[in-house]
């Protein structure tokens, strides 16, 4: 009895009322809420929500999602009092109530869509890419060597999808604007870690000042939000680890990895068949391997 | 210079006011525990016994030290907290002004410090 009651529960359809907050920037001045009320089945998440509300409700309902899975970080929002990802948030989990706001600490395009252009300019700053010297940035010639303790290095920091998440939840940049925020100091351990990367120096710089990393209060509110499970607060103490042995001149500090050489060697197997010619003409190295 | 600089000098300060502050409340403060431990400081704080100490050379650089440590740790964690609510076009004016107010109670303690050494 207990478990068709149960089983009942599970299947059953209950009415959420999804609280939104609305914006429209060419006609209010400020932000203003309005409540639909949503049929939610089992595993329907938040966005799941929005998309019937936009479908049956409201079609002037203005919200960001893209892949639906947890992986293009498009649909971050503050829902409930946490800032988290839509298309993972089961909205059944959440009571009967649930609202839905923009991210906090970003300005507002339009209801629920936040501008993620403060991160955006902080990430770009800090050079989120390998830096080779020389030609070997704009022509590089292979892959450059590295070993899987190398790889650990980063690997977890790699694992940001840019939602933008963790500066809605940094209580420094609720005061501090101008705070680098705890992607962008993520991004540069991240490729500071890296053992291919020859960038360093500059990338550490650009994030050593007056509101760069010092300005972090260590609070872990960003480690908590991420919907990935990155933890850009042990990154930041990563990095100023880092940073201090960089001033004092203490720490080994390896060139950057090496580009592996051509294996010429490797000869085609007589069961595989051989790749077909190159599209572009002197373009491929496939046609050179071949027996 | 680069902000990692002054917050390895605001921790370096730290350091070296635990190390202080250590001797300072060992010696004026806690006199019966030092007893314990078999030193007798004396009566530390009897008119004869701080203008005697006031002319040591010792404790006039033991006091400076204090003085500047406590004076930048404290000022750094004040420009700290300031810095997030100023933008940035105005952090060099409030830079100036923590240094400038550092320095002017720096140089009245170091006066007064200075002073009673030479008598």
């Amino acid at each position: 009895m207990a478990e068709r009651a149960h089983g009942a529960v599970e299947t059953g359809i209950v009415t959420v009322t999804v609280r939104v907050s609305r914006f429209h920037p060419e006609t209010d001045r400020s932000s203003g809420q309005q409540d639909y009320l949503v049929p939610a089945g089992p595993g329907m998440t938040v966005l799941d929500a929005l998309v019937y509300i936009k479908e049956h409700l409201d079609g002037s309902l203005a919200y960001r999602s893209s892949c639906r899975m947890g992986i293009c970080g498009s649909c971050g929002m503050f829902i409930s009092g946490l800032p988290r990802l839509a298309c993972q948030t089961q909205i059944r989990a959440l009571g009967p109530v649930v609202t839905v706001e923009p991210l906090p600490n970003y300005p507002v395009v339009r209801d629920v869509v936040p501008d993620l252009e403060p991160m955006v300019t902080h990430h770009t700053a800090v050079r989120p890419f390998i830096v080779r010297g020389g030609e070997e940035q704009e022509y590089p010639t292979a892959e450059y060597l590295q070993t899987p303790v190398e790889l650990d290095a980063y690997l977890q920091f790699a694992y940001c999808i840019k939602c933008g998440i963790c500066l809605s939840a940094c209580p420094t940049l609720a005061t501090d604007p101008a705070f680098a925020g705890p992607q962008a100091l993520a991004q540069v351990y991240r490729y500071s870690a890296d053992s291919r990367d020859d960038g360093r120096r500059a990338r550490l710089g650009a994030v050593d000042i007056a509101h760069g990393i010092w300005r972090c209060h260590l609070a872990g509110a960003c480690t908590e939000a991420c919907p990935k499970g990155v933890d850009p607060a042990l990154a930041i103490q990563l990095l100023k680890r880092l940073i201090v042995a960089d001033v004092l001149g203490i720490g080994r500090r390896r060139g950057p990895a090496p580009v592996a050489p051509p294996d010429m060697q490797a000869q085609r197997r007589p069961d595989i068949p051989a790749a077909p010619p190159a599209t572009v003409p002197g373009g491929s190295g496939a046609q050179k391997n071949q027996p | 210079m680069r902000e990692s600089r002054w917050w390895i000098l605001s921790l370096s300060a730290a350091a070296l006011m635990v190390v202080l502050l250590t001797l300072h409340m060992g010696l004026m403060h806690l006199s019966g525990l030092m007893k314990v431990l078999g030193v007798d400081p004396g009566d530390v704080r009897s008119f004869a016994a701080v203008m005697e100490r006031g002319r040591s050379l010792a404790q006039m650089v033991f006091y400076l030290l204090f003085l500047g440590a406590a004076l930048y740790h404290g000022l750094y964690g004040l420009r700290s907290v300031l810095l997030e609510v100023t933008p940035p076009r105005g952090q060099g004016v409030l830079s100036g002004l923590v240094l400038a107010a550092g320095l002017l109670a720096f140089a009245y303690g170091a006066y007064v410090t200075v002073r009673t050494f030479t008598g």
